[in-house]
Order: structure tokens, then C-alpha cells, then sequence
């Protein structure tokens, strides 16, 4: 399980909490100065004065109301939510738990990314990011807190109007109600008295019982559905401000190549249209007045790439004759003991005195992320000499030091804007070469004016980082009843933490080892371990990390070992669940979700012949299980039904989870039956959708979902729904043809029909 | 050129061999239909050309001069396309949403042309791809538009 682990840096450490007294008609004032000569996209506070605000650092994140909360004269709630909204519905979320406290409507939100700064890092350990299905989970506590911090607030501001004891008021969603006199005050009425008010030391507020909810743990509709139904949504791609160029660029194509000659430059610099050409490193930027000419121009460069002088010295020099075919047997081919993730009891003498082994080389590729978006950004210098950009992130403060640091500026001149993600699964972290955001401030500062960027589908695919690839040799030993005693899994791999921090030689990377690692079945003696091979292709953080494809291979080869010892792999599971409650509820609410186990073959009412597997995972924090359905036609895998059970512990909404479910089952789909991103001649062969096809409609599986709310800790549930469907899908392929299924994509499989 | 784009006539000032969605995004600064893959890979780009639903990173702009161009800014100013909104809101279609311009856009231009598709000719018009995975969803609105009765 990867937890927030130090591969985010913590940027300012917690600070002790006072109340303040923070003039909101001062911060508005601030506001409106900071703002009047930027261009602010979508509603809600200038984000500039916010910061301001968010920089003194004198309260615990999460708990300066103001910084948070604006309610406005039309009683509309304009919240600044610590977390990036890609889709996973955490606006929505934030809503309902601020508003549950506050005691004002989901609905009456308007939600916005906060800025960089202090006050929004409520996180532990002081910092935020949107990933790691962390958002909710880690900030529900003091989410709740905010808004009763808030509705504290306003009780007093109306104590004061209306004369009484605070005490005899109480409130209905959006007002106060002094029930003696038959009086109420609007939440919009009171506001900027309230929020003149000293924030109350957050001890000492009192959070409602669960059993009083009005909208936690209901399926309210996501707030954002109708702007993203009409084309209103704004993403980083669509932010424009006055006087903006527009950018695209032609990449090395391998990292570490330098620009060399570049023969046509005179004639494309002639095109009409284009304002400039700039050589950047690893790259050549066109700059022109509308991005289409920019685009054309920068495909039309014939630029001489050349080799670095040291290419030892970069540490992600793409060599020319990296090819994933070959990397994969060389990975295959390593028998390295590897380091100890998890060792319990003696595996070795386990194996040896199994009454039957079972060993296999089980294999992953290479994935891209593939969001729709494709990465951009606008970079503005502005005339007080503060830097502006628009750019899908996920880690506003990360981004922003990194950002001073690169433009030598102090990190309050740098202001980030975070539009919504037009999907991010893991793409908009801080990726050394796999942002455009370093061109867009160069080329903004070199034409004087303000730049947008965006890279083509065939320049992201070429920069983004990429799922680890892995070969994983397991050895599974049996006793004579034919159950499990004994697994070994060593994983020969880069993991993606260790390849955008560095690689540590006394260390392993969790995230490469997590889903063979934390499995919960009774295996006496298990050893998994990673045999760290860097990869010299650039690794990122995908949608449930290590999960995505350890739980494949993990439950895969558990298939396999059931096939050896002649058992039923439902029924196995829940044998090495026994006494595991709360994993056995899971399981066996999957196995009622599909109207009972059943893993054939059999013949469906169609005539076709069908086949069920099962998977089960536990990903960041939460528990799943997923069955999957399919049949084989024209040689080709369909996956006709998903049915996943999930324990997330408690929950907020349970219709977001439903809908995530469903979006992570079609991701897991798209991976175990279509996905690989290949290199040879240490280029990717595909660089845009039709050679890299991602999940269309016609492949998709009807998806059911049940929630277990087991009333564990609470768990995450962006990333959780993914990782126990494609081994679902494979070990049912396996039942169906009788052929073991020992690597993803299926795609590579010719199956008869 | 001029261009006939939400019943509004624009003077746009591109290169012929443009593609239409660059000049609607940047000449005319409408920014809801979007760009994902400029192949005619992903629809992300689809409009209505003439009631036909095209997708726009590969339609030349002078292809479509005095044709009848309609984007999603428009779509509620259609009953078709309003209750496909509607349904999109009702069915919680959406999730990251980059991708919605153009599902919705294929929506309304099948409903417009053929306002009960069977099954199959749900399939074959609803090709638009989404990473987010909506693709239940989707399904689930437009049979309800559809008539079929059937909810998810």
C-alpha cells in the first residue's frame, strides 16, 4: 500500500493553530487589488489575495474559515477546495461535508481549486496533493471541522444582531433560527459579520452525531454534471488571457537528445503566422498567433537531434536501442534474489518440503494515462514581476517551488492557477520532463508576452510518463490437501517512486511491490520482494500504482496454484479468508451480486460460451472483490459483466463511489485487454490513439456494484475499484480456454472462438 | 471566409486547410468543443454540420462554408439537444467531463435524425471515447432519450 509516502515532499511543516482575527472586509479589499490587473478564470475568490492570506502560516491548515469559505448575499456557498477536481467527484464531496457542518445545501456550492499556500495543506503532515484516493479520507475530520468553525461563526454574528444568547439559536439549512422570537437570518445576511468574527479555536466545536446527517452518505448528484454537459466546464486547455501566443513543440525523440541543426529554421520562422522559433532543451518551440500554425510548424522543423556529450550523466538517457520486446525478457530472464518486502515464516523450507510446487514467470507492460487533455500551459510575467500559469496539477505547492526554483523567482511572485483535469489518473504530478509547464515559462519570457502551450497528442504520448513494466517470478508450494503454504513472488522492476526520486541501493520502492505485498489470504509463509532493473523509460504514478498490476499477477497466479491443488478459486479464497470477516462479507457480497458464484464454462442464453473469474485487492485503504463474465468471439476477449464489491469502510456519497467503480472497472478493462505502450529503437511506436487504443464503447462491461460499508477506517475510492478486475478478466479467459493467462494485455492473445 | 455557426455568421480569417475545431477554439473563442487527439480518434472534437455530427480536428474549414455549423454552446438552444442535457444531468453522465462536448454533440445528432435508435444503432453512432470509463452511463441516457425505458 502506498500511503502518502516521501515521495511527496512536505513543503511547510504544521504549525500551531491560534485564533485570528482575519478581516474579511480587508481580505475582499485585497482581493480586488490583487485582481485588478489579472485575468481570473471562473468564479469564486480571486485566487491571489487568497494566498496572501494562506501564506502567514500563523493557524493549522484547514481551520482560517475565510480562507475557505465566502458566502455570499445570495446565500451561495463559494468554497476553495484543497483538492483538484479530475472527475473523481471530490467537489462534491467537499461540499457535503463542509455543508453537513456549516448546515448549508451541497447545492448551494460553488467549488474551486485554493491556490498554493498554507492554509489549504491539510493533509498529514502538513502538505495536500490530489491522489493516492487520499482526498476525503484524510481530510474528512478536518473538513467537518471547517464547517462547524463556520456555522459557530454566524451563530455569534447573529447573536450579536438580533440581541440574544447564542445559545437559544439554532439552525435550518442557510439560516439562523432564534426559535423564542420566530426570527431568522439568512447564512448571505450574516456573512461578513460572521467572517469578521475570530475564528473559535477549533477544539471547541462540536461535530455532529453521524446519526444526524443530512447529506453525508447520501448519493447527491455531483454539482459540476450540468457545466460539464454543455461545454461550460474550463480546463487549463481552454484558459486564454489578453495578448497570449500560442505554442506547440517538436520533442527529441528519445530524452536526453540535444537540439542540434535545424535545417529548415529560416522557412518556418517565413511561415505566416509565426512569430518565432526557440530552441529549448530536448526541444524545438514554434510560437505563433494561433496554435494550429504553431502545431503545423513545429511538426515541419527538421531538427538534427544529437547525442548528449555525456549521455551517463542523465540519469534518463533513452538509449537508441531500448526496445519494451527485449527489456521484457531481460526482466524475465533475472533471477535475482531481490529485496524482502514482506517475509513470514521460512518460504524456502516451505517450498521444499511442498507436496507439490507450482513456478511461472508472470510478466506487465508499459501503460500510458491517456487522459483526454492533453497537457498545456499558459505562462504570463506579469509587470510587478510575478509569474502567472494555468496548468492541470495535482500539487499546487509543488508545482509552485518548482516553478520559482526553475524561474528564480520567490515563491510568493509565483502564482498557480489549477483549472479542472480533463482526466489525470496519475498524469499531472510533478514529472521532471513530463510537464510542459518549464517551455511555457521559458517561451513566455523570451517573446516579452503571454504564452499558451499545449502539446499535441502525439508530444504527450511521447513525454508522458508511463506505469512501470515488470517481470514477476513466483514459486507457490501445496500441501497434500492441494492448499497453499507457501508463495514467493520477486518482482523484477522499477518502480515509479524510484524513478522520479532516484533509486536508494538499501532500498526498495513500495509502490513497485504494493498488491503483491498486503494481501490478506493465510499463506503460512509468503516472501515478496522486489529485484530492482532500472528502466530507462520514464515512470509515473497510474491510476492505483503498484495495485494496477500486482493484483493481476498476484491473483492470476493464485488461479493457477487453485488449478494445481484441484480447488474451485472462489471457494479457495474464502478458505484463506477464514476468520478474515470482514474480507469473507466482501467476497461473498460479490459472489451475491452476480446471483452466486458460478465459473463454468457455461453456455449463455445467447448460445455463446462463457466462463466467471474472480479477483479481489486491497488498495488504498479500502477492500474489493470483482467477478467478471466473459466469452471469446472472433478470437477476441468480451467482457460482458463486472459485478465488484467494495468496503470502503464509511462513506460520503455513495453515488460517486458507484460511479467510480465503474470508471476504474473500464480502466482496469482497457489495461488487461487492449493497453501497451511499446518501444523500439528507444522510440514509442504509438503516439497517438489508433496505435494505442484505449477502452472504446463496444468493449466496455456492464458494471454492477455493491458497497459494503463495514464501518472500518475509511478507505479511498478513486484509485480502489481497479485493481482486482483484470485478474478477474484473465482467470476467467484461463477457465473459458483452458489457456493460462500470464501477462496483460489479452491483446496479445490469439484465442479460439 | 465566413463561417454560419450557432445561427451566427462569423468572418474568420484561417487558412482554408484549418481544421475547424482551431478556428472555433481560437479565432472565435469558443472553447467547449474540445481537442484531444486531432485524428479523428477520440470525437472529443464533434459538432453537427449540417444536422451530421463531424468530427471537427479534421474537417478542413472551407469544407464548411455555408453549411449550418452548431457546437455545444448551442446545444440547449435545440428541444433535442436540451433534453439531452437533461438526460446527461439526470443519468450523471459525466465525470472529468473533456470529453462530454462531444458525446453530447453525437447524442443530439443521432436523436435529431433518428429520435428511437434501436439498440444497435446506439452503438453504432455513440463511438466517442471517454478515459474516464462513462460509457454505462452514456448508454444509459441515450436509451432513455431513445425511449427504451431502461434505467441504470
Amino acid at each position: 500500500m502506498v500511503e502518502l509516502d516521501p515521495r511527496f515532499p512536505k513543503e511547510n511543516a504544521l504549525r500551531d493553530g491560534n485564533p485570528v482575527n482575519l478581516s474579511r472586509r480587508g481580505f475582499l479589499m485585497a482581493s480586488a487589488g490583487a485582481a485588478a490587473g489579472a485575468f481570473v478564470l471562473g468564479v469564486g475568490l480571486p485566487v491571489g489575495s487568497a494566498r496572501a492570506a494562506a501564506e502567514t502560516g500563523d493557524m493549522a491548515p484547514g481551520t482560517r474559515v475565510p480562507a475557505f469559505l465566502e458566502i455570499r448575499p445570495d446565500n451561495s456557498v463559494h468554497f476553495q477546495s484543497p483538492f483538484a477536481e479530475g472527475g473523481q467527484g471530490v467537489f462534491t464531496a467537499m461540499a457535503q461535508i463542509v455543508g453537513e457542518e456549516l448546515d448549508a445545501d451541497p447545492e448551494a456550492f460553488i467549488v474551486e481549486i485554493a491556490p498554493a499556500g498554507h492554509d489549504y495543506m491539510v493533509m498529514p503532515g502538513g502538505r495536500r496533493i490530489t491522489g493516492g484516493s487520499s482526498s476525503v479520507r484524510t481530510s474528512y475530520d478536518t473538513m467537518r471541522r471547517l464547517g462547524a468553525l463556520a456555522r459557530q461563526m454566524l451563530l455569534q454574528a447573529a447573536a450579536t444582531r438580533l440581541n440574544v444568547q447564542i445559545g437559544e439559536l439554532t439552525t435550518e439549512p442557510g439560516h439562523v433560527v432564534h426559535a423564542a422570537s420566530g426570527r431568522s437570518l439568512a447564512y448571505g445576511e450574516l456573512a461578513s459579520a460572521a467572517m469578521n468574527l475570530p475564528v473559535p479555536d477549533p477544539a471547541s466545536v462540536k461535530l455532529k452525531d453521524p446519526s444526524q446527517f443530512k447529506w453525508i452518505g447520501k448519493p447527491l448528484d455531483r454539482i459540476d454534471v450540468y457545466e460539464k454537459s454543455t461545454g461550460k466546464a474550463v480546463y487549463a486547455i481552454d484558459c486564454k488571457v489578453d495578448g497570449m501566443l500560442h505554442a506547440a513543440v517538436q520533442h527529441a525523440p528519445r530524452l536526453g537528445l540535444d537540439v542540434g541543426k535545424i535545417r529548415n529554421e529560416d522557412q518556418i520562422r517565413a511561415m505566416k503566422g509565426v512569430h518565432s522559433v526557440h530552441r529549448l532543451p530536448g526541444a524545438v518551440a514554434v510560437v505563433a498567433q494561433r496554435w494550429w500554425v504553431a502545431k503545423r510548424g513545429a511538426e515541419a522543423l527538421q531538427v538534427d537531434w544529437s547525442e548528449p556529450a555525456d549521455a551517463k550523466s542523465n540519469p534518463r538517457y533513452m538509449p537508441a536501442d531500448f526496445s519494451t520486446a527485449a527489456f521484457s525478457d531481460r526482466l524475465a530472464g533475472d533471477n535475482g534474489p531481490g529485496k524482502d518486502a514482506e517475509n513470514v515464516g521460512d518460504t524456502e523450507n516451505a517450498l521444499k518440503n511442498a507436496k507439490t510446487t507450482v513456478s511461472a514467470t508472470y510478466r506487465t507492460q508499459l501503460v500510458h494515462h491517456a487522459q483526454l487533455e492533453p497537457a498545456s500551459t499558459l505562462a504570463r510575467f506579469n509587470d510587478d514581476g510575478s509569474l502567472e500559469v494555468w496548468m492541470p496539477n495535482q500539487a499546487p505547492e509543488q508545482f509552485r517551488a518548482d516553478i520559482a526554483k526553475r524561474a528564480g523567482l520567490d515563491p510568493a511572485k509565483v502564482m498557480v492557477h489549477s483549472p479542472l483535469l480533463g482526466g489525470f489518473f496519475g498524469r499531472h504530478f510533478l514529472y521532471d520532463s513530463a510537464n510542459p509547464y518549464p517551455q511555457a515559462i521559458a517561451l513566455a519570457k523570451a517573446v516579452g508576452k503571454p504564452v499558451k502551450l499545449i502539446w499535441s497528442r502525439e508530444e504527450e504520448f511521447l513525454r508522458d510518463t508511463m506505469r512501470p513494466m515488470a517481470a514477476v517470478h513466483f514459486r507457490g508450494g501445496l500441501d497434500a490437501d492441494g492448499m497453499p503454504v507457501a508463495l514467493e513472488a520477486v518482482s523484477v522492476c522499477e518502480g515509479p517512486s524510484e524513478s522520479i526520486n532516484g533509486h536508494k541501493d538499501d532500498k526498495l520502492d513500495p509502490a513497485a511491490v504494493e498488491g503483491l505485498t498486503g494481501k490478506a489470504y493465510a499463506i503460512p509463509n509468503h516472501r515478496i520482494a522486489q529485484n530492482y532493473v532500472k528502466n530507462p523509460a520514464v515512470l509515473g504514478y497510474w491510476r492505483s500504482v503498484g495495485n494496477s498490476m500486482n493484483d493481476f499477477l498476484y491473483e492470476t497466479f493464485l488461479d493457477e496454484l487453485a488449478d494445481k491443488g484441484g480447488k474451485d478459486p472462489y471457494e479457495l479464497r474464502l478458505h484463506l479468508l477464514k476468520g478474515n470477516q470482514r474480507l469473507t462479507n466482501l467476497l461473498k457480497a460479490a459472489g451475491d451480486l452476480s446471483g452466486g458464484w458460478k465459473r463454468g464454462p457455461f453456455t449463455a442464453a445467447d448460445g455463446t460460451r462463457r466462463a466467471r473469474g474472480v479477483g479481489m485487492a486491497s488498495p488504498f485503504g479500502s477492500q474489493t472483490a470483482a467477478i467478471a463474465e466473459v466469452s471469446i468471439s472472433n478470437g477476441k476477449v468480451v467482457v460482458h459483466d463486472v459485478w465488484q464489491a467494495i468496503d470502503p469502510g464509511s462513506i460520503v456519497n455513495p453515488a460517486i463511489i458507484e460511479a467510480q467503480v465503474r470508471s476504474a472497472t473500464a480502466l482496469g478493462l482497457s489495461e488487461v485487454l487492449l493497453e501497451e505502450a511499446v518501444y523500439e529503437n528507444g522510440e514509442p511506436v504509438a503516439r497517438n490513439y489508433d496505435l494505442y487504443p484505449i477502452l472504446p464503447p463496444d468493449r466496455m462491461a456492464q458494471v454492477h456494484v455493491r458497497i459494503v460499508e463495514s464501518g472500518a477506517k475509511m478507505g479511498g475510492i478513486g484509485e480502489p475499484g481497479l485493481p482486482a478486475v483484470p485478474p478477474a478478466v484473465a482467470n476467467a479467459v484461463s477457465t473459458l480456454t483452458g489457456k493460462r493467462v500470464r501477462r496483460m494485455p489479452l491483446s496479445r492473445y490469439t484465442f479460439e472462438s | 471566409m465566413e463561417l454560419s455557426i450557432n445561427s451566427q455568421t462569423y468572418q474568420v480569417e484561417a487558412e482554408g486547410d484549418t481544421p475547424l475545431l482551431w478556428v472555433i477554439r481560437d479565432e472565435l473563442g469558443l472553447t467547449g468543443t474540445k481537442f484531444g487527439c486531432g485524428l479523428a480518434q477520440c470525437g472529443a472534437c464533434s459538432v453537427m454540420v449540417d444536422g451530421a455530427v463531424a468530427r471537427s480536428c479534421v474537417t478542413p474549414v472551407e469544407s464548411v462554408v455555408g453549411k449550418n455549423i452548431t457546437t455545444i454552446e448551442a446545444v440547449e438552444n435545440d428541444p433535442v439537444g436540451k433534453n439531452v442535457v437533461a438526460a446527461w444531468v439526470k443519468h450523471q453522465v459525466p465525470q472529468c467531463g473533456y470529453c462530454q462536448s462531444g458525446q453530447v454533440m453525437a447524442a443530439m445528432a443521432l436523436l435529431k435524425q433518428n429520435p428511437h435508435p434501436t439498440e444497435d444503432e446506439i452503438g453504432a453512432a455513440m463511438v466517442n471515447l471517454c478515459r474516464c470509463g462513462t460509457y454505462n452511463a452514456i448508454g444509459a441516457a441515450v436509451r432513455d432519450l431513445a425511449g427504451h425505458g431502461e434505467n441504470i
